[in-house]
């Protein structure tokens, strides 16, 4: 034996080498397999492909139940590049419709996109159209259709109000747990505001994809995938017939009017002019017009209802008579004379019976009344800072200066100005109430909404509260936060009101509002001119009615409309009408106004 | 001495059985690499796994063949199936078909024979003979001479047919040549030497050349300080020069793809813009051996498998079917069937009293581990990408073909073990 094995004991160095090298091998495969997860996900990502079930969109009511939002089916074509092979070009460029040149820019734009991954190929195709394609699809491997839906508009009425959809954008994708590329989300108006019950929830189909993009059937036999869950239908408190009424009135003007039902908050109608076919922000014509309305100088995409702040003019005076009131500055006795000024400048009136007492104050919109009123309430304490925080106090009580939580996305806070402003502005400890009078009469630095002004009007209505204006009545499935059923009240005592009522009612039977005069309808309003230093002035009108249990309570605003009694009386008068009686009495003023152009002498 | 009463008599069974499971696995897996839910029937031929199904059968057949052939055959003919297969060698560069840019196969119809595989088990053969002759001794320069021309003759005609990865093969030999007496000093400067070649191909040359010097320094430090130890110290700094500086070199004169082959193992080159790149394939490979976790994904669940992310799936990546379908457990298992056969073989060659036996089975043994240590180390990143099959279950008839030969000579020499006396 021995000649043959002089070197016998090699034969353990050589297994060990051969041991040695398994056992090294073993280990990376333990650290590969067992060890490092990124290997796992890898082969998840690769190997399935997550396609989404979109849900339907809920539909949108007015208070009666009429359709204001519904779904239309449109149709996507959509191609994976790499499996595009051996297609009849001419013939498929016949069934599309389409010339070679285009077929050939948009295959090449899904190929860059990635070769095995679907991209849209032709965006929106209507029912008719992609059921005459599908019959011949079987010709072409590579394309199919995903269904999508598209928002429709059936009245064409309250766009702000409403909003539009669009396609999410990347940096939500980023940070949200729920939203793919390719959703649709809400962007402004009710879609958004309510877009989390609007949208449903995403379905999904897992398929599984060979390294070619090829599907290969679902995974699991489609165990594991998730059905679409239907958007909640939303049935709105807008009325949708005084609603189309009003958008007629506000043609060719540019304001806003709001309405509310004062016993509930639920706003009536929204609406805000210049405005636009809501249908025109769907799909894929919305960007292209989404561009033509943004650069449209007159800004039909402002929602002024909402968001914009107008100084409130006389409408303001009714505040400082209630403020006056309960800071017991005045009685409803109380009078001052109708002049006013301070330093050179000096506060001009109409001609009415002076002095005026509070309810004639009101009656006949006396401006140096109210600016000495707002110095007395201001100067009730000391310093001017405390009087003015208090006074501040009460206005914001009223919805002033403060966002009311409503549920329209974009609410304005509005303006009333801080101390910190004026200190700013006047230096610290230089201003007193008589350099800030003008906020008295609704001038100077404030800024209040049409919704604003509308809840105002509500408040008075109730004589003393109001609950949060609102635009959802009902939520399939669901109930309206409990938020909006809450009073809101004042800092203003309730008996306080009575003088006030009763001064808006002589207004509409005897004073600046009387040209909105009804037969058979007592009601209250009150005009307001804000000043407009870019050209005339704007019409401001607020109204509620009936004077007593009212029903609706409006704020109607038509920028460069002059005089409050000129244009916003005389809308508000119909709108009244028409909510409170369902005729219109004065068909030679309907058409006045429908007809009316009321546009800015200087355009910006 | 005893009578032989069967043909199958003293035939070591367990190197039979492992043989079967190995091959048996190795048809399963190719299975489930083809596998086309559309298409499943076994028996199809068109199929890879039908055609194996052929191989092996026929792989069976040659295997009795050889255990009813005279086991003096193999000794007596060894030099000349050597010389056949290295006319094969030559031959077929010029007759063969051309396939992926290299002349390495004869086609029949179908079917293909690449004389490299058979030319493993012939150059066993006849280094086998070589040692075993009286008088020679691996102690004698001439015979380690001849030894190494004895398998770097085939080694440079298939280099020359591009097969850099079945040339590679060869060099396995050396661990033979270890065991019939070369230094065991020659094994450790093989180690290092490639070490070092590695290394430069990693890191500024001359940075390692410092690392030499310093190292080669330390070490003149610590041993007699004779004029002898000066010398070695001073041929191998030169040497570690030679590499240093060679290698980088030699490495630009590599086609491109061996080079990115290369570069995509050192991790120095990530970039993969097509699914023929050989990072991509890299990639894949591991994606599909990791997915696998603990316990797989089950027969013929493997999503990277069933879905062709893995190129080559069905011959040099199959280990990557096993990985993803039998997870950990199943590539731990097939590590251990590898092993187990490889210790067998080490150890049936020990018990051999023939010399000729005994440096065979070392051939087998060594020329399984080569393929083994490449390959898997390919499929996990720890090797290059360099195409050999695994042993036994990669498809192709030429290697099951060439292996069982190779392997079911040894069974049968040894199954002659208490008969022979030479």
């Amino acid at each position: 034996m021995s000649i043959n094995n002089p070197y016998s004991d090699r034969r353990f160095v050589i297994a060990i080498i051969v041991i040695a090298v398994i056992v090294i091998y073993a280990v990376r495969l333990f650290y590969i397999q067992i060890i490092n997860e990124e290997y796992k996900m890898t082969a998840t990502n690769q190997a399935f492909r997550y396609m989404p079930d979109y849900p339907t969109r809920g539909n949108v009511f007015d208070r009666n139940g009429k359709r204001l939002v519904y779904n239309q089916s449109a149709f996507d074509l959509m191609v994976t590049p790499g499996q595009v092979k051996g297609i009849d070009t001419l013939a498929f460029c016949k069934v599309l419709n389409m010339d070679i040149v285009t077929f050939r820019e948009k295959m090449k734009k899904a190929i860059y996109h990635g070769k095995r991954r679907p991209s849209i190929f032709e965006k929106e195709l209507s029912v008719e159209q992609s059921s005459s394609i599908q019959e011949k699809l079987y010709m072409f491997p590579g394309f199919y259709f995903q269904q999508r839906t598209l928002r429709k508009y059936p009245m064409s009425v309250a766009a702000h109000l409403l909003g539009y959809v669009g396609e999410v954008p990347k940096e939500i994708c980023d940070t949200s747990s729920y939203y793919i590329m390719g959703d649709d989300i809400g962007i402004s108006g009710i879609e958004k505001s309510y877009e989390k019950e609007l949208r449903g929830i995403r379905g999904t189909r897992i398929i599984m994809v060979d390294n070619l993009g090829r599907e290969k059937g679902r995974y699991m036999n489609g165990a594991l995938d998730t059905a679409a869950v239907a958007g909640k239908d939303m049935y709105t408190t807008l009325d949708l017939d005084m609603q189309i009424y009003a958008e007629e009135l506000l043609k060719n003007k540019i304001g806003s009017i709001v309405a509310i039902e004062p016993s509930t908050g639920e706003i009536l109608v929204f609406a805000s002019s210049p405005t636009y076919d809501p249908n025109l922000l769907v799909g894929s014509v919305r960007s292209e017009n989404f561009g033509k309305l943004g650069k449209d100088s007159l800004k039909p995409l402002y929602n002024r209802a909402l968001s914009a702040p107008y100084p409130p003019g006389s409408t303001f005076k009714m505040l400082g008579a209630l403020i006056g009131q309960q800071e017991k500055v005045i009685t409803p006795a109380s009078r001052y004379p109708c002049s006013f000024s301070v330093g050179s400048k000096s506060i001009h009136c109409h001609p009415h019976p002076s002095p005026a007492d509070l309810s004639m104050s009101i009656q006949y919109s006396c401006n140096p009344y109210y600016c000495r009123l707002f110095i007395n309430i201001v100067n009730k304490y000391s310093p001017t800072e405390k009087g003015y925080l208090n006074w501040k106090k009460h206005a914001n009580s009223f919805g002033f200066g403060t966002k009311l939580g409503t549920d329209l996305a974009h609410e304005l806070r509005g303006n009333i100005p801080s101390v910190e402003y004026y200190d700013r502005y006047h230096g610290k400890g230089r201003w007193k109430a008589s350099s800030v009078y003008s906020l008295g009469i609704g001038q100077g630095e404030v800024g209040i909404t049409p919704l604003q002004m509308a809840n105002y009007c509500s408040i008075i209505a109730n004589r003393g509260f109001y609950y949060t204006p609102h635009i959802a009545k009902k939520i399939e499935g669901g109930e309206v936060a409990a938020k909006y059923k809450e009073k809101k009240y004042t800092t203003v005592d309730p008996e306080h009101f009575a003088v006030v009522v009763d001064a808006m009612y002589l207004v509409v039977e005897s004073g600046t509002g009387r040209g909105g005069k009804l037969p058979g309808i007592a009601y209250c309003g009150k005009t307001g001119t804000a000043q407009n230093p870019h050209g005339d002035d704007h019409s401001i009108y607020i109204a509620f009615a009936p004077k007593d249990n009212p029903k609706i309570a409006l704020a109607v605003y038509i920028e460069n409309g002059g005089f409050g009694a000129e244009w916003g009386v005389p809308i508000t008068s119909l709108m009244v009408e028409k909510y409170l009686t369902g005729k219109i009495s004065r068909p030679d003023v309907e058409k006045q106004m429908k007809e009316g152009v009321v546009l800015p002498k200087k355009v910006k | 001495m005893r009578e032989r009463t069967t043909i199958f008599q003293g035939t070591d069974w367990v190197m039979v059985i492992l043989y079967i499971v190995l091959v048996t696995i190795g048809w399963l897996n190719i299975y489930a690499a083809v596998y086309d839910e559309s298409s499943p029937g076994i028996t199809n031929i068109t199929q890879e796994y039908g055609k194996q199904m052929i191989f092996i059968l026929v792989a069976l057949g040659i295997a009795v063949a050889i255990m009813i052939v005279e086991p003096n055959f193999y000794p007596a003919f060894s030099m000349f199936i050597y010389a056949f297969m290295l006319l094969a060698l030559v031959a077929v560069y010029f007759l063969g078909t051309e396939i992926k840019g290299s002349r390495s196969w004869f086609r029949f119809g179908d079917f293909g024979l690449q004389p490299a595989e058979f030319a493993k088990f012939a150059t066993a053969l006849a280094l086998a003979k070589f040692l075993s002759a009286l008088n020679i001794r691996m102690t004698d320069m001439t015979t380690r001479l001849w030894s190494a021309f004895i398998f770097a003759l085939p080694l440079g005609i298939i280099l020359l047919q591009n097969e850099t990865g079945t040339a590679l093969v060869y060099l396995g030999f050396i661990l033979v040549m270890y065991r019939e007496g070369l230094s065991g000093n020659l094994l450790l400067l093989a180690f290092f030497v490639s070490l070092l070649a590695v290394l430069s191909l990693l890191y500024d040359p001359l940075s390692l050349l410092y690392a030499c010097v310093v190292i080669l320094l330390a070490c003149y430090l610590v041993i007699r300080k004779t004029k002898k130890n000066l010398l070695k110290v001073s041929a191998s700094l030169l040497v570690c020069g030679a590499i240093v500086f060679g290698v980088p070199f030699a490495f630009s004169k590599l086609h491109d793809y061996q080079q990115k082959r290369i570069n995509v193992w050192l991790g120095k080159d990530r970039s993969s813009e097509s699914k023929k790149d050989e990072y991509y394939n890299v990639h894949q490979s591991l994606v599909a051996i990791g997915s696998g976790g603990f316990t797989g994904k089950g027969y013929l669940e493997g999503t990277q498998t069933k879905y062709n992310y893995v190129p080559e799936q069905s011959t040099d990546f199959i280990f990557c079917t096993v990985g993803e379908e039998w997870g950990y457990i199943g590539t731990v298992i097939l590590l251990s069937l590898y092993l187990a056969l490889i210790l067998r073989i080490i150890f049936v060659a020990e018990r051999q009293r023939s010399t000729f036996s005994r440096i065979y089975g070392y051939c087998v043994a060594s020329i399984l581990f080569i393929h083994l240590t490449i390959n898997i180390g390919m499929t996990i990143g720890f090797m290059p990408v360099i195409g050999i099959p695994l042993p036994f279950l990669s498809y192709g008839g030429s290697s099951m073909l060439s292996f069982t030969i190779l392997l079911f000579i040894f069974i049968k020499l040894d199954s002659h073990r208490l008969e022979i006396f030479r």
